[in-house]
This record gives structure tokens, sequence and C-alpha cells, in this order.
């Protein structure tokens, strides 16, 4: 069984800033991480492959950005993945979703036939959530999105569960397919010291626009069809008031009430 | 008047066979918008017996509703829905297509991105038109809200985007509205699934789903143990909210993940969030800065949340919250 995990270096969250002028995100100076939720697909194609010992399994982790991101890839590499692959070439910036998921799918299909590909929800950085079911129809395979349980995995097919609004659905697709896990589904493990120096050493190869046969219209801002026309940045901030509660409950809970019905927040309490 | 030409269309959600009151919101959002382009705006509806509910949505905004019916779409399956919206978008050539940025909008909608070749922008919470081009400007939040981004999509239409959901209100129901419901033809799109649907399993959990929720009650590390954090789905009860949690709270296995609020969690926008013992790291701050108004309730003077909040307690979380209740009660004559 052939596994493809899509993972993204972020921006390590409170750091980042974008560039006014280009409405770009500046990733230069700022410290980088793996996606936190893609941390979930790699642990599930990881439990997948050490589930089925019987049965030759193989994980290629597969990133996309900067040379610097070859880290993420190794980062997957440490926790289990077999290999890593780093998608990079000046002409990929400045993607958007569309042109990422083109790039991606293209790459799957260049490094495939898979049976499985897996990615995380969304990145914490873009938090678009896009890239996953978009590179799913390039590639013209059925998506199983916010998926947090693997029922059932043959060579042929796979059924899940999906946390959807109100509750869980249960639902069954062939395979190929792709799955795109929620942070329900698993507790990621930490990279073990033997496999830091797995992926010390192991060779994760870059392709480039050319490598993978995309023109130079269909990757980066070229193939990409939105464009950050202006940024501002929000007060986050209210100037709210304080009570100190020490030892006067009962006064707080005035207040607080008075609050509430203040807000119209209190008719289903009548 | 100075009109454009393509409809304004939004894609309602159906669940369960019942048209979802976030696909009014929708309406609301495209209506603006149409009004100004001076051009019709319509609903999209796939679904099975859907007719008498769809009448609904023309009292709600739209001017058109297309409908697919069949008994295919009892259960959402995104790849026949990428079929039959790629079959009409082709026919009408909409200008705008919205949907909503729930579990199914954010399924269908980049998948259809990619099968038309269009932009497509997620979980807006502004929609407005260019004065000059006449194109539409999509602004989202990104980074954890720090940011606001205006994006506007190059390329061809539809301009596509998803919207938050309770970012904007219904219109007011208007039944003397007139509307047209135009069936859409589905005889050349082979309408099976490669997604078998098995089964749904409910949620026992208190109110409605986070996103969509009027008044959540949220609880973090503060909560102390998994009894106290209980004790906030009884006042999301009495207040007829639902229950929201920090990752910390979620992660000491207090609470389910579709309760986690921040950026590894659910962005969200109710009218009221109250945070009990949650002290406001960044990334929770990121997933609920959008609500309108934000108690806190925190031991610590210190805590980051009482920057974002329009009322800071300084207390104990659990004995505000257990007092809390039990004056509502009082209130409610269940004492």
């Amino acid at each position: 069984m052939r596994i493809a995990v899509l993972v993204k270096q972020v921006p390590a969250v409170d750091t980042v800033k974008i560039d006014e002028k280009t409405g770009i995100m500046v990733r230069d100076g700022v410290e980088a991480e793996l996606n936190p939720l893609d941390l979930h697909a790699v642990e599930a194609a990881i439990v997948i492959k050490e589930s089925q010992p019987d049965i030759e399994t193989e994980i290629t982790a597969i990133t996309m950005g900067p040379p610097q991101a070859k880290k993420a890839a190794a980062y997957a590499v440490s926790m289990g993945c077999d290999k890593g692959i780093l998608l990079s070439d000046r002409r990929f910036g400045g993607s958007d979703t569309l042109a990422t998921s083109r790039t991606l799918a293209r790459a799957i299909e260049k490094l495939g036939p898979f049976d499985l590909v897996l990615s995380g929800e969304r990145a914490t950085d873009g938090e678009t959530g896009q890239v996953g079911p978009a590179t799913s129809e390039f590639l013209n395979i059925p998506v199983l999105t916010y998926v947090s349980r693997i029922e059932e995995l043959t060579e042929s097919k796979i059924k899940v569960v999906r946390a959807i609004e109100g509750g869980h659905e249960t639902v069954e697709a062939p395979l190929p397919a792709f799955i795109i896990p929620v942070k329900e589904m698993n507790v990621p493990r930490l990279c073990t010291l033997r496999g830091k120096l797995r992926a010390k050493n192991s060779d994760i190869p870059v392709f480039s626009a050319n490598d993978i046969g995309l023109d130079q219209k269909m990757v980066g801002l070229d193939g990409s069809a939105t464009k950050v026309v202006n940024v501002t940045y929000p007060k986050m901030t209210r100037s709210g008031i304080k009570i100190v509660a020490s030892g006067q409950t009962e006064e707080t809970i005035d207040k607080l009430i008075s609050f509430l019905e203040e807000k119209n927040c209190l008719e289903a309490s009548k | 008047m100075n009109c454009t030409s393509g409809e304004i269309w939004t894609l309602a959600e159906v669940r369960s066979g019942t048209i979802h009151p976030v696909s009014k919101e929708l309406l609301a959002w495209g209506r603006a918008i149409a009004d100004e382009l001076c051009v019709p705006l319509a609903s999209i509806v796939i679904g099975h017996n859907i007719y008498e509910q769809a009448l609904e949505l023309i009292s709600a905004g739209a001017d058109i509703v297309y409908i697919a019916d069949s008994v295919e779409f009892e259960n959402f399956h995104g790849d026949i829905e990428v079929d039959i919206l790629q079959k009409i978008v082709n026919e009408h050539k909409p200008s705008i297509l919205i949907a909503s940025a729930t579990t199914q909008g954010r399924t269908v909608m980049p998948m259809l991105s990619a099968r038309l070749g269009c932009g497509l922008t997620a979980d807006c919470t502004g929609l407005s038109i260019d004065p000059s081009t006449k194109r539409l400007i999509q602004t989202r939040p990104a980074i954890g809200g720090n940011v606001m981004a205006d994006i506007k999509t190059s390329g061809h239409d539809p301009q596509m985007c998803t919207v938050r959901p309770k970012s904007k209100r219904p219109l007011l129901q208007d039944i003397s509205k007139k509307g047209k419901i135009i069936k859409i033809n589905t005889n050349d799109i082979a309408l099976h699934s490669l997604i078998k649907y098995i089964g749904f399993e409910p949620e026992k959990s208190v109110g409605l789903p986070l996103q969509e929720a009027e008044i959540i009650v949220s609880g973090g590390k503060g909560m102390k143990n998994a009894k106290n954090f209980a004790k906030l789905g009884e006042l999301a009860n009495l207040l007829g909210g639902s229950v929201g949690a920090s990752r910390m709270a979620v992660d000491l296995g207090w609470t389910p993940y579709s309760s986690q609020v921040g950026l590894s969690g659910k962005s969200v926008t109710p009218r009221l969030y109250i945070a009990f013992g949650i002290s406001g790291a960044v990334q929770h701050i990121a997933g609920m800065s959008g609500a309108e108004t934000v108690i806190a309730i925190n031991h610590d003077p210190e805590a980051p949340i009482f920057k974002v909040a329009d009322l800071g307690i300084q207390g104990d979380a659990t004995e505000i919250l257990t007092s809390l209740i039990n004056v509502l009660k009082y209130r409610k004559g269940l004492n």
C-alpha cells in the first residue's frame, strides 16, 4: 500500500507578518513549525502502516514551499514516514489554494500511484482548509473530509467516521481515496531520537515546476485565481469593565445578571 | 441603472432532508450584493422532497430558486453536487457563488473551484462590491484574526467564496415577495456517488453546533476537573446556548474536540461568549474574538482573556459558575 501525506510548514503563530504592499506573508526571520493539524494526518498514516504489518506499506510525506520547508518533510520522516519530498521553485511563490492544489496533485500523480492520500484539515496560517478537497478533485479521487476515525481499511475500500455539525457520519469510499483527518482522530507521536537520526540521514529530493511538468502559467501567482488586494490589522482588544469578585460573590452575580439582561441574553432563562 | 450581468447565487445547505437556516444568512449576504449590481439573486437547492421548504427561500430574499430533486440527494454527496453545480454554472453563468463555511460548503466549494478553475476565498466575514470594477471584495480574517485580508478573484467567473455562519443575520421574512422556482434537469448527470452513506450518529451535546450558536459558555483549565466542566452544560441549557472549550480542556479529556474553540478548533461568532477559567492564549482568542459580547471569568488578574472582554470578573470560575446557575434556576422557578 502506498500512502502520501501532504504537510505544510507554517510560521509559529504569534510572530507572522504580512507585507502590506504585496499582501503576501513574510516568512523570513519567523520561526517555523510543521502545521499542527497536519501532524494528525501524519500520525494517521503511520498508524495505518503499523496496523497492517503483513502488508508492505510506504508513506511519502510531500511538502511545498521555500527550500527551508524541507524541514517539514524531514519532521514527518522523523515521526515515521518512509520518505520526504519537497516541491520548491521560485515560480511557486504566491500560489493561492487553486495553484497549490494543482501543483500538489501533479506531484502526487508523478510520484504515484498512491492508494491513500492524506492531508491536514487546514493550515494554521492561511486557515482556508481548501487545499485538501481541491487536490482530491484535481486527482479525481473521492475525498472524505473531517474524518475522526477509520473504521475499516481494506485493499479496495475505506470506511470512516466524519465529525460534522451535530454528530458523526459513517461513510465508505473505494480506494484510491483522499482522507482528511481532524484533530479528534489521534494524538500525534513525538519524534524519537532514532527517528530524528533517520530523518537526518534521509535525502529529501526537491522537485521544480519543470520536474513535475507544470507550465509557468499554471503555478504561483500566474496560476492563482485570487489576489490579496488589501490588508488591515483589526483591533482585537476591547475596553471592558472589570469586577473583582473576592468574597462578594453575590454582588458580582447581580452585576453579571444585569449585564446579561442588558445584552438581552436571558430570554431563554425566564 | 448601471447593471452588470450574471446572477448572484447562494448554495443552500440541506442537512438530513431539511434546508438549514444558514441558507437564509447566505441570502442576506447575496441580497445586498444583488441589489447593488441590480441582478437577480438565486438560491441553489440540492435535496429530496424539498419543494415546500424551498419556497421559504423566496421570502428570505431569493428571486429565483433552482432545485435539483432526487432521492440520491437525501444525504450530502460532494461529488454529485460538484457535477450538478458545474453543469448549471456553465448553463447560467452566475457572476458570484456564495456558500457557507460549514463542513459541506468547505468540502464541495474547493472541489468546484478545482473543477472550474475558479478562485475561491474561505470563511469570509465581509463581502462588498468594488465601486469602480464591480468586482466582489471578499474580506476574511487570517492568521488567527490578526490580519483582515481583502481578496479579489481574478480570472473567470463565478467569483466564489464561503462565508462564516452567524456573521450576518437573515433578512426579515417577506411573505409577499414573489419569486421563481426552476427545476434543474439532472437527466444528463450520472447521479452516482463514489461515497456510500452508511449512517449518522447525533452528538449528545448541549445546544446547537458551536458555529451556529448564539450563546457559547466555554471553559478552560480553570474549571479544575471534568465534573466542574460538566456544569457548563447546565448553564448553557439555562441560557439556550452551547458549550465550548479551550484546547487545554479538550486535551485533558473533559470534553470532545468538537467543542474546541481556537486556531486548531473552531472559529465562532456568537452574540455572547462566556469564558470560564480560560486564560486566553493567542490561539484561543483567534477563535472567539469575533463574538459580539465577551464575558471572561478568571482568577488571574493578568489573564490575557481580560483584554478582549467586555465584562471581566476576577474570581473563582467554578464558584461563580455555580452561583450563576443557582440564581438563574431560582429566577426560572426551578428551585
